[in-house]
């Protein structure tokens, strides 16, 4: 018997991952184009970003954006229209993770900066997509928050509320534009094996025991675990998803 | 180029489908036996259920289940191991609808019956399934909640009340057993095309029009889209997945 995956190729569409040099954004990128899709690799490093060019080919194509930045979130729409004609898929994924003191002493610069990635970035971001997508008939938007978009911890400041307002801008995009054809959810990836992690975890060695011991699951999350989500969300067997959270996290935000 | 969908796959994987004579569960039921499991279709309806079992064809067996019936529920889990020698994957789906009455009104009667069947029989089952999972080296259980299962509804306490406690069973269920390998979610559907519904709206012709409307996606979902998402939190890419709610509501939710 021969084993149909329809509804969940994603042949003939196009697709912008931001922040795709690295970690999650990558593996969706790379996973993205497998399951059929041209995929515009966006990320603010540009060495990094090509590399994942690289490794997917010629379907994919490196666009330099800095999201917080209004002229450079157009700029990649338009670069994506003019490369492969089309907007069909946005995984909007670029972020900052800064650790730092408690909120009483927090920085301005500090919180400003983070807001200004991880949530007006998503914002300008969703802005000049959706615009895109209704020229074609539609499109499904998967933005990035964590389990952070759900629950607090100790000395993240910025990067909890940006989270938890992902959400927010979510559901008010969702509840928007749903009807016209255009999907929006959040995937909340809890502790995940990515070059950041790996970073904090190799200046604190007894970091990697607390978080595994801290996931039901009793491990990491590899960034291809959370790819298959954004792969699923953005493909039409996701037809009546919208304005949803989808925690890949490990049990992490259920305990 | 060949699309890569490996981890999609539910090649050599056993299932249960409890409500699997109609609606979400037969098009489960369906879809899980297309991308490669074997099914055993469970329902107190024995004429419809075999039909489910026929349409699949030799990877289905119909089993009749009455799933508020402790003996029933071993019976279905001893029947799926001797037909098919071993279970990876249950979606809890058979769930009853009993409303029209405030709750100073809601007769015990009818409280018990459907709390018996929504949420003791997700226990019920779930107390069966897990041995015969760790037995196989893990699985996926998928319950059905519902979007009454984070929102309240006029005139539905006891269906309200019971699709609750499935995402709170869900969740504990996830944190004793994800890192013994069994993962288990909850499935939140919103206003579904199933024969339930269209007798609702063949009673009441004016419904269809204040459903559409409810949705901010102008639109009732169909079985079918909500198999999809069952289909993918049974297959290994939803590895990292556990604990975690999905709405497939069109963003009733959301808004």
């Amino acid at each position: 018997m021969s084993i149909s995956f329809g509804k969940t190729s994603l042949a003939g569409k196009v697709a912008i991952v931001t922040g795709a040099g690295s970690g999650i954004g990558r593996a969706s990128a790379v996973l993205l184009a497998e399951r059929g899709a041209k995929v515009i690799v966006a990320d603010l490093d540009e060495d990094q970003g090509r590399k994942t060019v690289a490794q997917i080919g010629d379907q994919s194509h490196f666009v330099h954006v800095d999201i917080a930045d209004e002229q450079s979130a157009k700029d990649l729409v338009s670069q994506t229209l003019s490369k492969f004609g089309r907007l069909d898929i946005a995984h909007n994924n670029a972020a900052i993770y800064l650790t730092g003191p408690e909120i009483g002493d927090t920085e301005k610069s500090v919180w400003d900066r983070v807001i200004a990635i991880n949530l007006t970035g998503m914002f300008l971001a969703v802005r000049a997509q959706i615009q895109a997508m209704l020229e074609t008939g539609g499109g499904s938007i998967i933005n990035m928050s964590s389990a952070s978009g759900l629950t607090a911890q100790p000395g993240q400041p910025g990067y909890v509320p940006s989270k938890h307002g992902v959400i927010g801008l979510t559901k008010a995009a969702a509840v928007e534009y749903s009807g016209r054809g255009i999907r929006v959810n959040a995937v909340l990836p809890g502790p995940t094996r990515t070059p950041m992690t790996q970073d904090l975890i190799g200046k604190n060695p007894g970091l990697l025991d607390i978080l595994n011991a801290a996931i039901p699951m009793q491990r990491l999350g590899e960034p291809e675990e959370s790819a298959e989500a954004v792969a699923w969300l953005a493909s039409d067997a996701a037809s009546f998803v919208t304005g949803a959270t989808l925690s890949v996290d490990g049990g992490f935000v259920a305990q | 180029m060949s699309v890569s969908s490996n981890r999609l796959s539910l090649e050599g994987k056993v299932a249960i489908v409890t409500g699997a004579a109609a609606g979400i569960g037969r098009a489960s039921a369906i879809l899980l036996a297309e991308r490669g499991a074997k099914v055993v279709v469970a329902d107190v309806s024995e004429e419809e259920g075999r039909q489910t079992a026929r349409t699949i064809g030799d990877n289905a067996r119909f089993v009749r289940a009455d799933v508020s019936d402790e003996q029933s529920v071993r019976d279905l889990v001893a029947a799926t191991l001797s037909h098919f020698g071993r279970l990876d994957i249950a979606h809890n789906n058979a769930g009853i609808a009993i409303g029209g009455t405030e709750l100073a009104d809601f007769g015990k009667a009818g409280w018990d019956r459907v709390i018996g069947v929504n949420l003791t029989g997700v226990y019920l089952a779930m107390r069966e399934e897990i041995p015969a999972m760790l037995e196989s080296g893990g699985g996926s259980i998928v319950n059905m909640s519902s979007v009454a299962g984070v929102v309240g509804q006029v005139g539905q306490a006891g269906y309200i009340a019971s699709k609750h406690g499935v995402i709170g069973l869900t969740k504990a269920a996830a944190v004793e057993y994800s890192a013994r390998g069994i993962r288990v979610n909850a499935l939140l559907p919103g206003t579904i095309n199933t024969p339930m519904v269209q007798k609702i709206i063949n009673e009441n012709p004016g419904w269809v029009e204040a459903l559409t409307a409810a949705q901010p996606i102008q639109r009732l979902g169909e079985p079918e889209e909500i198999a999809e998402a069952v289909a993918w939190l049974a297959s290994d890419a939803a590895s990292f997945v556990t604990g975690a709610s999905l709405a497939i509501d069109g963003g009733f939710v959301a808004q």
